[in-house]
């Protein structure tokens, strides 16, 4: 079968597309699939070092377009994951560099090699988004419990469906628990109703993800991460199985602060 | 449960959740429908023109809003008549 190409985006940015898109790659390619990881934020790269590639980049994705190197060359192999690929944004462009029918025409010659392709967006509702959404079978928008996103949200939701590329499933990243239940944040069942489409994902706010990613580790790889184990349910969600929505109840109260101190003195060990 | 909640929160205020809630809900109705400020009033105004040309309206309780569910938007007008009793002739 040929790859399911999905691109994450969220309007807004520093809601965690990146993230997500590094730690669902990792997670799928867990699972066993195969997975290009491409990021088209062209000019602001950043999935390679989210996933710790960053030494390994000789090629990026316009030196495709522009014909001076093959796919296969511009592709970077995980380290750990052998089913894992990178495919790097340029550094030294623009966004005007790719045109939505490059990003389509890539797309369909990774199409044949891959399970999943996962494209990372750039922020924004302008040409980098509509580039990233153009070669998409399946969007995914990010967001945070916060007005801000959650308003920029809604307007990624609508475009999606002009684009005809809905409808678009939800990821609500960075969610506090505990502040949820002293009723100082929107909870998931909230941005739901505010903004009527389907979940994939609820992704809990995790220390672990800014100390994995200042090593170059996703946290999906990590056994014990909260936010990881997220990632890792997404992935499964994605490939059809039927996993149960976290519900976090205990995090907020002593039980869950005392397993998150334990937590974190394992790791740390 | 929520009993609790609401005795310790601050005087009676809803809580930031809600009002995150109830702010984005109204900020959205306007987004969705590109809604300039200015233009519920003007509906309104010209709503109550039209209507006075057969009814008599109580201009001052005359309420036009916007309301939401599944992204679908509707406009809700609520027009009270005057109170005057009608007297048949």
């Amino acid at each position: 079968m040929p790859a399911r190409v999905i691109t994450v985006t969220s309007g807004k940015g520093g809601v965690g597309k990146t993230t997500t898109t590094a730690n669902v790659g990792v997670a799928l390619a867990l699972l066993g699939k195969r997975v290009a990881c491409m990021d088209a934020d062209i000019g602001l790269r950043n999935l390679d070092v989210v996933l710790g590639l960053e030494n390994r980049i000789l090629y990026d994705v316009v030196d495709v377009i522009e014909g001076r190197c093959r796919l296969r060359q511009a592709l970077i192999k995980d380290k750990r994951l052998s089913e894992l690929y990178l495919l790097p944004a340029s550094q030294k462009r623009d966004k005007s560099a790719v045109k939505p029918d490059d990003l389509i025409q890539l797309c369909n010659e990774l199409r044949p090699e891959f399970d999943f392709v996962l494209i990372d967006s750039a922020a924004g509702i302008e040409e980098g988004f509509k580039t990233a959404v153009a070669p998409a079978d399946e969007v995914i928008i990010v967001t945070n419990p916060e007005v801000s996103a959650v308003r920029d949200a809604d307007r990624v939701v609508g475009l999606i469906e002009a684009a005809e590329k809905g409808p678009a499933r939800l990821i609500v990243n960075r969610l506090k628990p505990g502040l949820v239940q002293r009723g100082d944040m929107l909870d998931t069942s909230d941005v739901l109703d505010i903004l009527a489409i389907d979940l994939i994902g609820i992704v809990p706010e995790d220390e672990s993800v800014l100390i994995s990613t200042n090593r170059g580790n996703p946290a999906a790889l990590e056994e014990k991460s909260e936010a990881g184990k997220s990632f890792r349910n997404i992935a499964r969600r994605l490939t059809g199985e039927d996993v149960p929505f976290e519900s976090f109840k205990n995090q907020g109260g002593l039980f869950g602060r005392l397993s998150r101190m334990l937590r974190r003195d394992g790791r740390a060990a | 449960m929520n009993r609790i909640k609401s005795f310790f929160q601050r005087s009676g205020q809803p809580s930031s959740r809600e009002a995150a809630k109830q702010r984005l809900q109204l900020v959205l109705v306007h987004d969705r429908n590109q809604i300039e400020p200015g233009m519920l009033e003007l509906i309104k105004d010209e709503i109550i023109a039209v209507i006075s040309k057969h009814l008599d309206v109580d201009r001052n309780s005359v309420q036009v809003n916007f309301t939401e569910s599944e992204r679908e938007s509707k406009l809700v007008a609520d027009i009270p008549l005057s109170s005057k009793r009608q007297t048949r002739k």
